[in-house]
């Protein structure tokens, strides 16, 4: 390792360690709290009369369901900075499945890399989470990965 | 129920319909109340200042949802969102426009699906794409349609 | 499980066993979300100041709600709470957060009660008692009373 470098060998133990699950369990309110945060009057999301006549068959939840903290994203693993500040970086979710209310829905988050680069603000530690969603019948959902930033 | 949109409407270049969004200091603590994202940087302007911020942000994930609302809106039920895909560039506060667009990048047929790849992003009030980043959309077909019928 | 409190317990200036709260502004956040409560009075420093209070200041519905934490805590699971009422007198004003999971140093509320009278009613052990929510200051910013059932070591046997 070179020097002054801030990812320390306990780091590196981590990555592609799994972490411990988060449940998440679907429902219609909180679909609906999501919906209305994000100001999305879709009757996809809230309408169980109109989503019954679409192809889905009954309400869905919007994609931004699966990227929050709630879905567990991150959770139930210890990301590792010298660092107090904190922002996050981006997303990606690739989709596949629709998630329901009554889903019960399983996240399990990896770290799967640290870099270290030179930013406006100083040294930065990006730190790469993966995550897989899986609902009750063991289907893969959704799959993710987030990029978190300390400095 | 909006018209649906087919693999055959769309073309390299077209672009989606813009979704318009002012987000306020409410709309933040509705998002941090849905998605459990209690950090202080989205409501706390004393903390946002001392971390060198003029006010509180608008959190990254919400930009995530919102581009997802435009796709969504686009794509409509017959669609099917694959990928969503952004980065967290720029940073956007409350009580300021922030437009979500998109364009078509490539389209093409695998596996019998009918695939659309997009530019999307966020923009701010100067123009400046703050969250850049990609999507993948499986579209239906007309030619498709008429086969199965 | 803990202990449960019975109708013999408690006499007429008895203390409901006292409960510490702090408020900070990551929790008066939480609550806009859980009580669907969006006004910004509780978390926008600029329209708190326009509306002549200063600083965003805690809903007067979560301290209600910390004054039935404090009932359901005292009566425990076969004890029920058959009504509860509080003012908003005063306000209070939420500690800000060090970091995600500790707030500031400051100030810390006590919600706490005594017994004001028993009595047996169509049965039923009836026990009512004056609660408040005090400040950092000893002052109760939120009086209030509630009407309890406790379960009786008589009628049990």
């Amino acid at each position: 390792m070179q020097q002054g470098s801030i990812i320390t060998d306990e780091m590196k133990e981590q990555l592609g360690v799994e972490g411990t699950p988060t449940i998440l369990e679907v429902e219609k309110g909180h679909i609906r709290m999501m919906a209305e945060a994000l100001g999305d009057p879709n009757p996809l999301w809230q309408d169980e009369e109109y989503a019954k006549k679409t192809r889905y068959g009954g309400i869905i939840a919007p994609p931004a369901l699966l990227c929050n903290a709630r879905a567990g994203t991150g959770r139930g693993v210890q990301m590792k900075s010298p660092f107090l500040r904190a922002l996050a970086g981006g997303d990606e979710l690739e989709y596949y499945l629709p998630v329901r209310p009554g889903d019960v829905i399983t996240s399990v988050s990896k770290i799967a890399e640290y870099n270290e680069r030179e930013g406006r603000r100083g040294k930065m530690l990006f730190t790469i989470i993966e995550t897989t969603y899986k609902n009750q019948r063991g289907e893969v959902v959704a799959t993710s990965r987030s990029t978190y930033i300390s400095y | 129920m909006a018209k649906q949109l087919y693999y055959e409407d769309v073309e390299v270049g077209i672009e989606i319909p813009p979704l318009v969004k002012r987000p306020t200091t409410r709309q933040l603590v509705q998002w941090a109340g849905a998605s459990g994202d209690y950090y202080e940087l989205h409501y706390d302007k004393d903390f946002a200042q001392a971390q060198g911020f003029p006010n509180v942000l608008v959190h990254g994930k919400l930009k995530f949802g919102l581009l997802g609302q435009m796709l969504t809106d686009w794509i409509g039920e017959g669609g099917i969102l694959r990928k969503l895909s952004c980065s967290y560039r720029g940073t956007d506060f409350p009580g300021e426009d922030l437009v979500c667009k998109g364009r078509v990048a490539n389209k093409y047929v695998k596996d019998g699906e009918h695939i659309v790849e997009c530019e999307i992003w966020t923009e701010n009030p100067g123009g400046e794409k703050t969250t850049p980043g990609n999507a993948t959309v499986i579209l239906p077909s007309r030619a498709q349609d008429k086969k199965e019928a | 499980m803990k202990k449960q409190l019975y109708y013999e317990d408690v006499e007429v200036g008895s203390e409901v066993t006292p409960l510490a709260k702090i408020a900070t502004t990551q929790m008066l956040v939480k609550w806009a979300g859980a009580s669907g409560d969006f006004n910004p009075l509780h978390y926008e420093d600029t329209f708190a100041a326009n509306q002549g209070v200063g600083s965003p200041i805690v809903h007067g519905a979560l301290k209600r709600a910390w004054l039935g934490h404090l009932m359901t805590d005292w009566i425990g699971e076969q004890g029920l709470l058959k009504r509860l009422s509080c003012q908003y007198r005063g306000m209070d004003k939420p500690r800000k957060m060090a970091s995600m999971i500790s707030p500031e140093e400051g100030e810390t509320w006590w919600c706490k009660g005594t017994v004001t009278k028993k009595y047996i009613e169509d049965d039923q052990h009836i026990v009512e008692c004056d609660i408040w929510v005090e400040n950092g200051r000893e002052e109760k910013t939120t009086p209030g009373t509630a009407t309890v059932i406790l379960p009786s070591r008589e009628a049990k046997s």
